[in-house]
Protein backbone atom coordinates (compact mmCIF):
# COMPACT_ATOMS: atom_id res chain seq x y z
CA UNK A 1 0.00 0.00 0.00
CA UNK A 2 1.28 3.49 -0.99
CA UNK A 3 0.86 6.28 1.67
CA UNK A 4 0.40 9.44 0.31
CA UNK A 5 0.86 12.27 3.09
CA UNK A 6 0.48 15.89 2.52
CA UNK A 7 2.26 18.34 4.44
CA UNK A 8 2.20 22.06 4.09
CA UNK A 9 5.08 24.96 4.92
CA UNK A 10 3.60 27.25 7.89
CA UNK A 11 4.77 30.14 9.89
CA UNK A 12 6.81 27.96 13.08
CA UNK A 13 4.50 27.22 15.81
CA UNK A 14 6.88 29.45 18.18
CA UNK A 15 6.57 32.61 16.38
CA UNK A 16 4.21 35.45 17.55
CA UNK A 17 2.57 37.05 14.48
CA UNK A 18 1.81 40.35 13.76
CA UNK A 19 -1.15 41.89 11.56
CA UNK A 20 -0.06 44.33 9.25
CA UNK A 21 -1.58 47.63 10.37
CA UNK A 22 -3.18 48.34 7.11
CA UNK A 23 -5.46 45.20 7.88
CA UNK A 24 -4.05 43.90 4.89
CA UNK A 25 -2.77 40.33 6.15
CA UNK A 26 -0.31 38.80 8.61
CA UNK A 27 3.37 40.27 8.13
CA UNK A 28 5.41 37.14 8.00
CA UNK A 29 9.11 38.89 6.69
CA UNK A 30 11.85 36.81 7.94
CA UNK A 31 9.84 34.77 9.80
CA UNK A 32 10.83 31.37 10.38
CA UNK A 33 9.11 29.16 8.42
CA UNK A 34 8.41 24.94 9.60
CA UNK A 35 6.32 22.15 8.71
CA UNK A 36 2.86 22.50 10.13
CA UNK A 37 3.28 20.22 13.30
CA UNK A 38 0.51 18.16 12.28
CA UNK A 39 2.38 16.92 9.07
CA UNK A 40 4.83 15.94 11.40
CA UNK A 41 2.75 13.32 13.10
CA UNK A 42 1.37 11.99 9.70
CA UNK A 43 4.78 11.67 8.03
CA UNK A 44 6.04 9.48 11.61
CA UNK A 45 3.19 7.41 11.38
CA UNK A 46 3.43 6.78 7.81
CA UNK A 47 6.97 6.21 7.97
CA UNK A 48 5.85 3.99 10.96
CA UNK A 49 3.68 2.21 8.61
CA UNK A 50 6.14 1.71 6.03
CA UNK A 51 8.80 0.32 9.04
CA UNK A 52 6.22 -1.98 10.16
CA UNK A 53 6.01 -3.65 6.85
CA UNK A 54 2.30 -2.19 6.36
CA UNK A 55 2.78 0.16 3.59
CA UNK A 56 5.15 0.18 1.10
CA UNK A 57 5.89 3.30 0.22
CA UNK A 58 5.72 6.98 1.66
CA UNK A 59 4.95 9.82 -0.92
CA UNK A 60 4.86 13.31 0.21
CA UNK A 61 3.30 16.65 -1.39
CA UNK A 62 3.13 19.99 -1.13
CA UNK A 63 1.48 22.94 -2.63
CA UNK A 64 2.86 25.81 -2.09
CA UNK A 65 6.17 28.20 -2.91
CA UNK A 66 9.13 27.15 -4.44
CA UNK A 67 10.22 26.98 -0.08
CA UNK A 68 7.93 24.13 0.19
CA UNK A 69 10.82 22.20 -1.02
CA UNK A 70 12.38 22.53 2.29
CA UNK A 71 9.45 21.05 3.91
CA UNK A 72 9.48 18.26 1.74
CA UNK A 73 13.64 17.84 2.15
CA UNK A 74 12.03 17.26 6.24
CA UNK A 75 9.98 14.90 5.13
CA UNK A 76 12.06 12.89 3.60
CA UNK A 77 14.27 12.53 5.54
CA UNK A 78 12.51 11.40 8.32
CA UNK A 79 11.76 8.60 6.07
CA UNK A 80 9.41 9.53 3.21
CA UNK A 81 10.75 8.26 0.22
CA UNK A 82 9.70 10.93 -3.22
CA UNK A 83 8.38 14.34 -2.97
CA UNK A 84 6.25 16.37 -4.80
CA UNK A 85 5.96 19.98 -5.11
CA UNK A 86 3.16 21.92 -6.68
CA UNK A 87 3.87 25.37 -7.15
CA UNK A 88 1.29 28.38 -6.34
CA UNK A 89 2.17 31.10 -4.92
CA UNK A 90 -0.68 33.33 -2.83
CA UNK A 91 -3.33 31.64 -1.19
CA UNK A 92 -4.44 28.81 -1.56
CA UNK A 93 -7.99 27.11 -0.35
CA UNK A 94 -8.31 24.31 1.36
CA UNK A 95 -11.13 23.34 -1.57
CA UNK A 96 -8.17 24.01 -3.79
CA UNK A 97 -5.82 22.01 -1.84
CA UNK A 98 -8.10 19.17 -2.04
CA UNK A 99 -8.81 19.08 -5.48
CA UNK A 100 -5.16 18.96 -6.01
CA UNK A 101 -4.19 16.36 -3.84
CA UNK A 102 -7.51 14.47 -5.28
CA UNK A 103 -5.71 14.08 -8.56
CA UNK A 104 -2.53 13.32 -6.68
CA UNK A 105 -3.94 10.28 -4.74
CA UNK A 106 -5.57 9.42 -8.23
CA UNK A 107 -2.47 9.53 -10.13
CA UNK A 108 -0.29 7.39 -7.43
CA UNK A 109 -2.55 4.50 -6.88
CA UNK A 110 -2.60 5.64 -2.80
CA UNK A 111 -4.23 3.16 -0.25
CA UNK A 112 -4.28 5.96 2.60
CA UNK A 113 -3.80 9.83 3.01
CA UNK A 114 -2.86 10.90 6.23
CA UNK A 115 -2.86 14.38 6.62
CA UNK A 116 -2.67 16.84 9.77
CA UNK A 117 -6.34 17.52 11.21
CA UNK A 118 -5.16 21.14 10.95
CA UNK A 119 -2.61 23.42 9.69
CA UNK A 120 -1.78 26.48 11.91
CA UNK A 121 -1.45 29.12 10.12
CA UNK A 122 -5.45 29.26 8.50
CA UNK A 123 -6.87 26.86 11.72
CA UNK A 124 -9.47 25.58 9.04
CA UNK A 125 -9.44 22.06 9.99
CA UNK A 126 -11.05 21.02 6.70
CA UNK A 127 -8.70 19.08 3.77
CA UNK A 128 -9.12 16.29 5.14
CA UNK A 129 -12.61 15.93 5.26
CA UNK A 130 -12.59 17.55 1.66
CA UNK A 131 -10.79 15.08 0.09
CA UNK A 132 -12.22 12.22 1.44
CA UNK A 133 -15.26 13.72 -0.13
CA UNK A 134 -13.78 14.58 -3.44
CA UNK A 135 -12.74 10.61 -3.90
CA UNK A 136 -15.22 9.20 -2.28
CA UNK A 137 -13.35 7.76 0.26
CA UNK A 138 -14.09 7.03 3.92
CA UNK A 139 -12.65 9.26 6.32
CA UNK A 140 -11.23 9.22 10.39
CA UNK A 141 -10.51 12.70 11.29
CA UNK A 142 -8.66 13.56 14.32
CA UNK A 143 -7.14 9.78 14.83
CA UNK A 144 -4.98 9.09 17.96
CA UNK A 145 -4.32 5.58 16.65
CA UNK A 146 -4.45 3.48 13.67
CA UNK A 147 -4.39 -0.33 13.32
CA UNK A 148 -4.32 -2.26 9.92
CA UNK A 149 -6.61 -5.11 9.68
CA UNK A 150 -6.56 -6.22 6.32
CA UNK A 151 -9.09 -4.25 3.70
CA UNK A 152 -10.12 -2.11 6.54
CA UNK A 153 -8.22 0.01 9.42
CA UNK A 154 -9.20 0.45 12.99
CA UNK A 155 -8.90 4.13 13.79
CA UNK A 156 -9.54 5.55 17.61
CA UNK A 157 -10.07 9.16 16.95
CA UNK A 158 -9.98 12.07 19.75
CA UNK A 159 -13.53 13.02 20.02
CA UNK A 160 -15.33 16.15 22.03
CA UNK A 161 -16.22 13.24 24.88
CA UNK A 162 -13.42 11.17 24.84
CA UNK A 163 -12.30 8.91 22.61
CA UNK A 164 -14.26 6.67 19.59
CA UNK A 165 -12.97 3.80 17.62
CA UNK A 166 -14.18 3.40 14.03
CA UNK A 167 -13.07 0.73 11.15
CA UNK A 168 -12.81 2.28 7.60
CA UNK A 169 -12.81 0.37 4.42
CA UNK A 170 -9.73 1.27 2.14
CA UNK A 171 -8.75 3.34 0.74
CA UNK A 172 -9.24 5.94 3.69
CA UNK A 173 -8.53 9.16 4.69
CA UNK A 174 -7.21 9.91 7.62
CA UNK A 175 -6.24 12.96 9.69
CA UNK A 176 -3.45 13.06 12.29
CA UNK A 177 -4.12 14.50 16.16
CA UNK A 178 -1.87 15.28 18.46
CA UNK A 179 -1.16 12.10 20.49
CA UNK A 180 -1.09 9.67 17.54
CA UNK A 181 2.71 9.58 17.65
CA UNK A 182 5.60 11.54 18.58
CA UNK A 183 8.19 12.62 15.25
CA UNK A 184 11.45 11.91 15.30
CA UNK A 185 14.37 14.33 14.34
CA UNK A 186 15.79 13.64 11.63
CA UNK A 187 19.28 12.36 11.48
CA UNK A 188 22.27 13.88 9.87
CA UNK A 189 22.99 10.92 7.56
CA UNK A 190 19.58 10.67 7.08
CA UNK A 191 19.26 14.56 6.00
CA UNK A 192 21.81 13.94 3.76
CA UNK A 193 20.54 10.96 2.30
CA UNK A 194 17.31 13.54 1.49
CA UNK A 195 18.70 15.35 -0.70
CA UNK A 196 19.38 12.56 -2.75
CA UNK A 197 15.71 11.40 -2.83
CA UNK A 198 13.65 12.14 -6.05
CA UNK A 199 11.76 15.63 -5.82
CA UNK A 200 9.34 16.55 -8.72
CA UNK A 201 7.55 19.76 -9.29
CA UNK A 202 4.24 20.54 -10.92
CA UNK A 203 1.21 23.58 -11.67
CA UNK A 204 -1.88 22.85 -10.63
CA UNK A 205 -2.18 24.03 -14.44
CA UNK A 206 -0.40 20.78 -15.09
CA UNK A 207 -3.11 18.81 -13.50
CA UNK A 208 -5.69 21.25 -15.52
CA UNK A 209 -6.96 23.09 -12.08
CA UNK A 210 -8.20 26.25 -11.46
CA UNK A 211 -7.15 27.83 -8.02
CA UNK A 212 -8.99 31.00 -7.76
CA UNK A 213 -9.99 31.76 -3.93
CA UNK A 214 -13.70 31.62 -2.75
CA UNK A 215 -13.68 33.40 -0.17
CA UNK A 216 -12.65 37.53 -0.36
CA UNK A 217 -9.89 38.22 2.68
CA UNK A 218 -11.61 41.49 3.40
CA UNK A 219 -9.09 42.64 5.94
CA UNK A 220 -7.23 40.76 8.92
CA UNK A 221 -7.44 42.75 12.31
CA UNK A 222 -5.74 42.60 15.48
CA UNK A 223 -7.77 40.83 18.17
CA UNK A 224 -9.23 42.87 21.08
CA UNK A 225 -6.35 43.32 23.79
CA UNK A 226 -7.76 42.63 27.13
CA UNK A 227 -7.01 45.40 29.78
CA UNK A 228 -4.17 44.30 31.96
CA UNK A 229 -4.90 42.57 35.23
CA UNK A 230 -3.61 42.87 39.05
CA UNK A 231 -1.21 40.57 41.31
CA UNK A 232 -3.08 40.06 44.61
CA UNK A 233 -0.80 39.76 47.44
CA UNK A 234 -2.87 36.60 48.85
CA UNK A 235 -5.51 33.91 48.72
CA UNK A 236 -8.55 35.60 50.84
CA UNK A 237 -7.43 39.13 48.37
CA UNK A 238 -7.87 36.84 45.54
CA UNK A 239 -11.19 34.88 46.55
CA UNK A 240 -12.44 38.72 47.88
CA UNK A 241 -12.11 40.44 44.43
CA UNK A 242 -13.61 37.25 42.49
CA UNK A 243 -16.77 37.65 45.18
CA UNK A 244 -16.76 41.41 45.33
CA UNK A 245 -15.38 43.06 42.60
CA UNK A 246 -15.50 40.53 39.71
CA UNK A 247 -18.77 39.04 41.13
CA UNK A 248 -18.11 35.12 39.67
CA UNK A 249 -18.14 33.43 42.55
CA UNK B 1 -34.01 31.88 1.60
CA UNK B 2 -33.65 29.51 4.28
CA UNK B 3 -30.57 28.30 7.35
CA UNK B 4 -30.04 24.45 7.54
CA UNK B 5 -28.29 23.79 11.12
CA UNK B 6 -26.58 20.79 11.73
CA UNK B 7 -27.39 20.04 15.64
CA UNK B 8 -24.74 17.96 17.65
CA UNK B 9 -26.81 15.46 20.15
CA UNK B 10 -26.42 11.88 21.27
CA UNK B 11 -29.92 10.84 20.36
CA UNK B 12 -30.97 11.26 24.01
CA UNK B 13 -30.22 14.85 24.16
CA UNK B 14 -29.25 18.31 22.45
CA UNK B 15 -26.05 19.86 23.34
CA UNK B 16 -25.50 23.21 24.37
CA UNK B 17 -23.63 23.78 21.24
CA UNK B 18 -26.75 23.70 19.04
CA UNK B 19 -28.29 26.11 20.95
CA UNK B 20 -25.33 28.63 20.83
CA UNK B 21 -25.43 27.82 16.79
CA UNK B 22 -29.02 28.58 16.51
CA UNK B 23 -28.36 31.90 18.09
CA UNK B 24 -25.62 32.28 15.19
CA UNK B 25 -28.19 30.74 12.45
CA UNK B 26 -30.86 33.91 13.45
CA UNK B 27 -28.57 36.59 12.93
CA UNK B 28 -27.90 35.27 9.29
CA UNK B 29 -31.96 35.00 8.59
CA UNK B 30 -35.34 34.17 10.38
CA UNK B 31 -35.84 30.83 8.76
CA UNK B 32 -34.30 28.18 10.13
CA UNK B 33 -34.65 24.23 10.27
CA UNK B 34 -32.65 22.25 12.54
CA UNK B 35 -31.58 18.18 11.21
CA UNK B 36 -31.35 16.24 14.39
CA UNK B 37 -29.42 13.30 12.07
CA UNK B 38 -29.51 10.21 14.23
CA UNK B 39 -31.18 6.76 15.47
CA UNK B 40 -33.88 6.74 18.36
CA UNK B 41 -33.34 10.83 18.29
CA UNK B 42 -37.10 11.58 19.30
CA UNK B 43 -35.74 13.48 22.22
CA UNK B 44 -33.09 15.64 20.93
CA UNK B 45 -35.73 16.31 18.02
CA UNK B 46 -38.30 17.66 20.64
CA UNK B 47 -35.65 19.87 22.85
CA UNK B 48 -34.69 21.15 19.05
CA UNK B 49 -38.21 22.11 18.73
CA UNK B 50 -38.51 23.77 21.71
CA UNK B 51 -35.75 26.18 21.09
CA UNK B 52 -37.00 29.65 20.40
CA UNK B 53 -37.21 31.13 16.53
CA UNK B 54 -36.68 27.30 14.90
CA UNK B 55 -39.07 27.17 11.78
CA UNK B 56 -38.92 23.84 12.00
CA UNK B 57 -36.84 20.46 12.96
CA UNK B 58 -36.03 17.41 10.36
CA UNK B 59 -35.65 14.28 12.02
CA UNK B 60 -33.30 11.95 9.88
CA UNK B 61 -33.28 8.30 11.16
CA UNK B 62 -31.11 5.48 10.19
CA UNK B 63 -28.72 2.86 11.43
CA UNK B 64 -25.78 4.97 9.93
CA UNK B 65 -26.92 7.70 11.29
CA UNK B 66 -26.43 6.73 15.01
CA UNK B 67 -23.29 7.64 15.66
CA UNK B 68 -23.37 10.54 12.70
CA UNK B 69 -20.93 8.71 10.98
CA UNK B 70 -19.27 11.20 8.34
CA UNK B 71 -20.22 9.46 5.33
CA UNK B 72 -23.90 8.87 5.08
CA UNK B 73 -24.58 11.98 7.54
CA UNK B 74 -22.72 13.99 4.72
CA UNK B 75 -24.87 12.53 2.23
CA UNK B 76 -27.87 13.64 4.50
CA UNK B 77 -26.87 16.60 4.16
CA UNK B 78 -26.05 17.47 0.59
CA UNK B 79 -30.01 15.46 0.04
CA UNK B 80 -31.58 18.76 1.83
CA UNK B 81 -29.31 21.24 0.56
CA UNK B 82 -31.14 22.59 -2.30
CA UNK B 83 -34.06 24.05 -0.20
CA UNK B 84 -31.34 26.07 1.59
CA UNK B 85 -28.73 28.85 1.25
CA UNK B 86 -26.99 28.81 3.97
CA UNK B 87 -25.86 25.25 6.09
CA UNK B 88 -24.08 25.80 9.10
CA UNK B 89 -23.18 23.23 12.68
CA UNK B 90 -21.50 24.16 15.87
CA UNK B 91 -17.71 23.57 15.66
CA UNK B 92 -17.98 20.13 17.86
CA UNK B 93 -15.86 17.43 16.73
CA UNK B 94 -19.40 16.14 15.05
CA UNK B 95 -19.63 18.99 13.18
CA UNK B 96 -15.78 19.40 12.55
CA UNK B 97 -16.00 15.88 11.12
CA UNK B 98 -18.71 15.94 8.74
CA UNK B 99 -19.24 20.01 7.35
CA UNK B 100 -16.02 20.07 5.24
CA UNK B 101 -17.13 17.29 3.54
CA UNK B 102 -20.05 18.49 2.87
CA UNK B 103 -18.78 21.63 1.54
CA UNK B 104 -16.80 19.59 -1.30
CA UNK B 105 -19.62 17.57 -2.41
CA UNK B 106 -21.33 20.81 -2.47
CA UNK B 107 -18.12 22.42 -4.45
CA UNK B 108 -18.41 25.00 -1.84
CA UNK B 109 -15.48 26.65 0.29
CA UNK B 110 -16.07 26.40 3.68
CA UNK B 111 -15.75 29.42 6.60
CA UNK B 112 -14.43 27.28 9.49
CA UNK B 113 -15.05 28.66 13.43
CA UNK B 114 -17.06 31.57 12.73
CA UNK B 115 -16.66 34.32 16.30
CA UNK B 116 -18.72 36.76 14.54
CA UNK B 117 -21.40 37.34 11.52
CA UNK B 118 -21.34 40.80 9.60
CA UNK B 119 -23.68 40.19 6.95
CA UNK B 120 -25.26 37.05 5.95
CA UNK B 121 -22.05 36.31 2.97
CA UNK B 122 -19.60 38.18 5.90
CA UNK B 123 -17.96 36.59 8.94
CA UNK B 124 -14.46 36.85 11.25
CA UNK B 125 -13.12 33.90 12.18
CA UNK B 126 -9.69 33.54 14.10
CA UNK B 127 -6.38 33.04 12.18
CA UNK B 128 -2.88 31.91 13.58
CA UNK B 129 -4.04 30.65 17.25
CA UNK B 130 -6.69 33.65 17.52
CA UNK B 131 -3.80 36.03 16.84
CA UNK B 132 -5.24 37.71 13.88
CA UNK B 133 -9.23 38.31 13.24
CA UNK B 134 -9.87 37.51 9.57
CA UNK B 135 -12.68 39.09 7.84
CA UNK B 136 -14.18 37.30 4.90
CA UNK B 137 -16.65 37.29 2.08
CA UNK B 138 -18.17 34.14 0.75
CA UNK B 139 -18.68 34.47 -3.38
CA UNK B 140 -19.81 31.40 -3.43
CA UNK B 141 -23.79 30.73 -4.02
CA UNK B 142 -24.46 28.60 -0.61
CA UNK B 143 -22.45 29.01 2.59
CA UNK B 144 -21.25 26.55 4.86
CA UNK B 145 -19.84 27.51 8.08
CA UNK B 146 -19.22 26.14 11.18
CA UNK B 147 -19.68 28.17 14.51
CA UNK B 148 -17.52 28.34 17.18
CA UNK B 149 -20.11 28.24 20.03
CA UNK B 150 -18.27 30.12 22.63
CA UNK B 151 -18.63 33.46 20.76
CA UNK B 152 -22.46 32.97 20.92
CA UNK B 153 -25.26 33.19 23.36
CA UNK B 154 -27.78 30.17 23.44
CA UNK B 155 -31.22 30.99 21.82
CA UNK B 156 -33.74 30.74 24.39
CA UNK B 157 -35.98 27.67 24.98
CA UNK B 158 -39.34 28.35 23.81
CA UNK B 159 -42.67 26.68 24.07
CA UNK B 160 -42.17 23.71 21.99
CA UNK B 161 -44.44 25.59 19.16
CA UNK B 162 -41.58 24.14 15.87
CA UNK B 163 -43.24 21.27 14.01
CA UNK B 164 -41.05 18.23 13.86
CA UNK B 165 -41.02 16.29 9.96
CA UNK B 166 -39.43 13.13 9.37
CA UNK B 167 -37.00 13.02 6.52
CA UNK B 168 -36.14 9.69 4.64
CA UNK B 169 -32.22 9.53 4.06
CA UNK B 170 -31.08 7.95 1.36
CA UNK B 171 -28.89 4.85 1.02
CA UNK B 172 -25.11 5.59 1.05
CA UNK B 173 -22.57 3.44 0.80
CA UNK B 174 -21.21 2.01 4.14
CA UNK B 175 -17.59 2.91 3.60
CA UNK B 176 -17.01 2.64 6.98
CA UNK B 177 -18.72 1.29 11.00
CA UNK B 178 -18.96 2.56 14.31
CA UNK B 179 -16.88 0.54 16.73
CA UNK B 180 -17.41 2.06 20.29
CA UNK B 181 -17.04 5.46 22.15
CA UNK B 182 -14.98 5.84 25.18
CA UNK B 183 -16.40 8.62 26.67
CA UNK B 184 -15.06 10.12 29.80
CA UNK B 185 -17.37 9.73 32.90
CA UNK B 186 -17.59 12.80 35.34
CA UNK B 187 -19.78 14.12 37.23
CA UNK B 188 -18.71 17.23 36.98
CA UNK B 189 -20.05 20.06 34.78
CA UNK B 190 -19.05 19.65 30.46
CA UNK B 191 -16.20 21.74 30.02
CA UNK B 192 -17.30 23.77 26.58
CA UNK B 193 -20.13 24.96 28.76
CA UNK B 194 -19.32 25.33 32.57
CA UNK B 195 -19.40 28.80 33.89
CA UNK B 196 -16.19 28.07 35.67
CA UNK B 197 -13.45 25.85 34.99
CA UNK B 198 -10.19 24.99 36.84
CA UNK B 199 -7.25 24.11 34.52
CA UNK B 200 -4.15 22.47 34.70
CA UNK B 201 -0.20 22.22 33.55
CA UNK B 202 2.99 20.29 33.12
CA UNK B 203 3.64 21.54 37.05
CA UNK B 204 1.16 19.33 38.09
CA UNK B 205 3.84 16.77 38.17
CA UNK B 206 1.78 13.67 37.78
CA UNK B 207 -2.26 12.23 37.50
CA UNK B 208 -2.07 11.49 41.00
CA UNK B 209 -1.10 15.10 41.88
CA UNK B 210 -3.56 16.75 39.03
CA UNK B 211 -6.11 14.71 40.52
CA UNK B 212 -5.29 16.00 44.35
CA UNK B 213 -5.07 19.38 43.43
CA UNK B 214 -6.91 20.17 40.79
CA UNK B 215 -10.09 18.51 41.51
CA UNK B 216 -11.53 19.64 44.65
CA UNK B 217 -10.67 23.22 44.03
CA UNK B 218 -13.30 22.00 40.84
CA UNK B 219 -15.54 20.28 43.00
CA UNK B 220 -15.48 23.06 45.25
CA UNK B 221 -16.48 25.54 43.04
CA UNK B 222 -18.82 23.34 40.69
CA UNK B 223 -16.45 23.73 37.90
CA UNK B 224 -15.37 21.97 35.11
CA UNK B 225 -11.72 20.51 34.67
CA UNK B 226 -9.54 21.71 31.80
CA UNK B 227 -5.96 20.80 30.99
CA UNK B 228 -3.07 22.32 29.03
CA UNK B 229 -1.61 19.99 26.16
CA UNK B 230 1.53 19.32 28.37
CA UNK B 231 -0.57 18.01 30.99
CA UNK B 232 -2.75 15.69 28.38
CA UNK B 233 0.55 14.68 27.05
CA UNK B 234 1.95 13.55 29.80
CA UNK B 235 -1.22 11.58 30.78
CA UNK B 236 -2.27 13.48 33.71
CA UNK B 237 -5.39 14.54 32.09
CA UNK B 238 -7.56 12.88 29.67
CA UNK B 239 -7.56 14.30 26.30
CA UNK B 240 -11.00 15.58 25.76
CA UNK B 241 -9.94 18.21 28.66
CA UNK B 242 -7.45 19.48 26.42
CA UNK B 243 -7.89 23.98 25.97
CA UNK B 244 -6.70 25.37 23.19
CA UNK B 245 -5.91 25.87 19.51
CA UNK B 246 -6.68 22.23 18.86
CA UNK B 247 -8.22 21.54 22.12
CA UNK B 248 -11.67 22.89 23.20
CA UNK B 249 -12.50 26.69 22.81
CA UNK B 250 -13.93 27.59 26.05
CA UNK B 251 -15.23 31.16 27.62
CA UNK B 252 -16.66 30.64 30.84
CA UNK B 253 -17.24 33.57 33.38
CA UNK B 254 -14.04 32.23 35.69
CA UNK B 255 -10.97 30.66 34.21
CA UNK B 256 -8.14 29.60 36.50
CA UNK B 257 -5.46 27.99 34.94
CA UNK B 258 -2.66 26.64 37.34
CA UNK B 259 0.76 25.81 36.59
CA UNK B 260 0.10 27.07 32.76
CA UNK B 261 2.20 29.25 30.97
CA UNK B 262 0.20 30.71 28.87
CA UNK B 263 1.79 29.65 25.21
CA UNK B 264 -0.06 30.94 22.68
CA UNK B 265 -1.95 28.06 21.49
CA UNK B 266 -2.73 27.56 24.84
CA UNK B 267 -4.57 31.32 25.47
CA UNK B 268 -6.27 30.57 21.93
CA UNK B 269 -8.45 28.69 23.78
CA UNK B 270 -9.15 30.25 26.86
CA UNK B 271 -8.71 34.02 26.11
CA UNK B 272 -12.41 35.19 25.58
CA UNK B 273 -13.17 33.98 29.47
CA UNK B 274 -14.56 36.43 31.23
CA UNK B 275 -12.49 36.57 34.13
CA UNK B 276 -8.66 34.78 34.12
CA UNK B 277 -7.12 33.83 37.21
CA UNK B 278 -3.07 32.65 37.11
CA UNK B 279 -1.53 30.99 39.61
CA UNK B 280 2.32 30.23 38.54
CA UNK B 281 5.40 30.19 40.60
CA UNK B 282 7.23 32.48 37.84
CA UNK B 283 6.21 36.50 37.69
CA UNK B 284 7.27 36.82 34.31
CA UNK B 285 5.09 33.97 32.79
CA UNK B 286 2.89 34.72 29.68
CA UNK B 287 -0.39 33.83 31.25
CA UNK B 288 -0.17 36.88 34.06
CA UNK B 289 -0.83 39.22 30.53
CA UNK B 290 -3.87 37.94 29.89
CA UNK B 291 -4.84 37.54 33.81
CA UNK B 292 -7.53 39.72 35.66
CA UNK B 293 -5.85 39.02 38.89
CA UNK B 294 -2.62 36.58 38.95
CA UNK B 295 -1.01 35.03 42.28
CA UNK B 296 2.72 34.54 42.09
CA UNK B 297 3.00 31.33 44.23
CA UNK B 298 2.93 27.39 44.47
CA UNK B 299 0.26 25.52 42.94
CA UNK B 300 0.61 22.91 45.60
CA UNK B 301 -0.02 25.58 48.20
CA UNK B 302 -2.16 28.50 46.89
CA UNK B 303 -4.37 25.59 45.41
CA UNK B 304 -5.30 23.90 47.92
CA UNK B 305 -5.78 27.19 50.43
CA UNK B 306 -7.92 28.21 47.94
CA UNK B 307 -10.06 25.51 48.09
CA UNK B 308 -9.98 25.00 52.08
CA UNK B 309 -11.20 29.11 52.21
CA UNK B 310 -14.39 28.77 50.04
C1 LIG C 1 0.53 22.20 16.91
C2 LIG C 1 0.45 22.54 18.34
C3 LIG C 1 -0.78 22.60 18.93
C4 LIG C 1 -0.89 22.88 20.30
N1 LIG C 1 -2.13 22.95 20.83
C5 LIG C 1 -2.25 23.24 22.15
C6 LIG C 1 -3.52 23.34 22.76
O1 LIG C 1 -4.57 23.18 22.11
N2 LIG C 1 -3.58 23.61 24.08
C7 LIG C 1 -2.44 23.80 24.85
O2 LIG C 1 -2.56 24.02 26.06
N3 LIG C 1 -1.24 23.73 24.28
C8 LIG C 1 -1.10 23.44 22.95
N4 LIG C 1 0.14 23.34 22.42
C9 LIG C 1 1.32 23.33 23.33
C10 LIG C 1 1.79 24.70 23.79
O3 LIG C 1 2.66 25.23 22.84
C11 LIG C 1 2.55 24.56 25.14
O4 LIG C 1 3.62 23.66 24.96
C12 LIG C 1 1.68 24.05 26.29
O5 LIG C 1 0.49 24.81 26.37
C13 LIG C 1 2.45 24.15 27.59
O6 LIG C 1 1.70 23.59 28.65
P1 LIG C 1 1.96 24.07 30.15
O7 LIG C 1 1.71 25.52 30.26
O8 LIG C 1 1.18 23.16 31.03
O9 LIG C 1 3.50 23.70 30.37
P2 LIG C 1 4.76 24.64 30.51
O10 LIG C 1 4.85 25.58 29.37
O11 LIG C 1 5.89 23.76 30.79
O12 LIG C 1 4.44 25.55 31.77
C14 LIG C 1 4.41 25.09 33.07
C15 LIG C 1 4.26 26.31 33.96
O13 LIG C 1 4.11 25.90 35.30
C16 LIG C 1 4.83 26.81 36.14
N5 LIG C 1 5.16 26.06 37.38
C17 LIG C 1 6.02 25.05 37.54
N6 LIG C 1 5.97 24.58 38.81
C18 LIG C 1 5.04 25.33 39.45
C19 LIG C 1 4.51 25.31 40.76
N7 LIG C 1 4.90 24.41 41.67
N8 LIG C 1 3.57 26.22 41.08
C20 LIG C 1 3.14 27.13 40.16
N9 LIG C 1 3.59 27.16 38.91
C21 LIG C 1 4.53 26.28 38.55
C22 LIG C 1 6.03 27.23 35.34
O14 LIG C 1 6.50 28.51 35.78
C23 LIG C 1 5.43 27.28 33.92
O15 LIG C 1 4.97 28.58 33.62
C24 LIG C 1 0.27 23.10 21.07
C25 LIG C 1 1.51 23.07 20.47
C26 LIG C 1 1.61 22.79 19.11
C27 LIG C 1 2.95 22.77 18.48
N1 LIG D 1 -0.92 23.78 0.84
C1 LIG D 1 -0.93 22.53 1.34
N2 LIG D 1 -0.04 21.62 0.91
C2 LIG D 1 -0.05 20.36 1.41
N3 LIG D 1 -0.90 19.94 2.35
C3 LIG D 1 -1.80 20.81 2.80
C4 LIG D 1 -1.88 22.14 2.34
N4 LIG D 1 -2.89 22.76 2.98
C5 LIG D 1 -3.42 21.85 3.83
N5 LIG D 1 -2.76 20.67 3.73
C6 LIG D 1 -3.02 19.44 4.50
O1 LIG D 1 -4.30 19.52 5.08
C7 LIG D 1 -4.21 19.53 6.51
C8 LIG D 1 -5.31 20.39 7.10
O2 LIG D 1 -5.19 21.72 6.68
P1 LIG D 1 -6.36 22.80 6.86
O3 LIG D 1 -7.60 22.18 6.33
O4 LIG D 1 -5.91 23.98 6.06
O5 LIG D 1 -6.44 23.10 8.32
C9 LIG D 1 -2.78 19.95 6.80
O6 LIG D 1 -2.36 19.48 8.06
C10 LIG D 1 -2.03 19.30 5.65
O7 LIG D 1 -1.82 17.91 5.89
Amino acid sequence: MKILVPVKRVVDHNVKIRVKTDGSGVDLANAKMSMNPFDEIAVEQAVRMKEAGEATEVVVVSVGPAQAQEVLRTALAMGADRAILILADGRVEPLSVAKILQRVAQAEGAGMVILGKQAIDDDCNQTGQMLAALLGWSQATFASKIEMEGAHALVTREIDGGLQQIRVTLPAVVTADLRLNEPRYASLPNIMKAKKKPLVQQTPEDLGLPIAPRLTVLRVEEPVARASGIKVGSVAELLDKLKTEAAVI
Amino acid sequence: MAILLFADHDNASLSEHSARALGAALQIGPEVDILIAGQGACAAADAAAALAGVRRVLLAEADPLAERMAEPTAALIVQLAVDYDTILAPATSSGKNVLPRVAALLDVMQISEVTQIVAPDTFKRPIYAGNAIEVVQSTDALRVLTIRSASFAPAATGDGAAPVVAVDPAAAPALSSFGQNLLSVSDRPDLSSARIVVSGGRALGSKQRFEAVINPLADKLGAAVGASRAAVDAGYAANDHQVGQTGKVVAPDLYIACGISGAIQHLAGMKDSRIIVAINSDGEAPIFQVADYGIVGDIFDIVPQMERAL
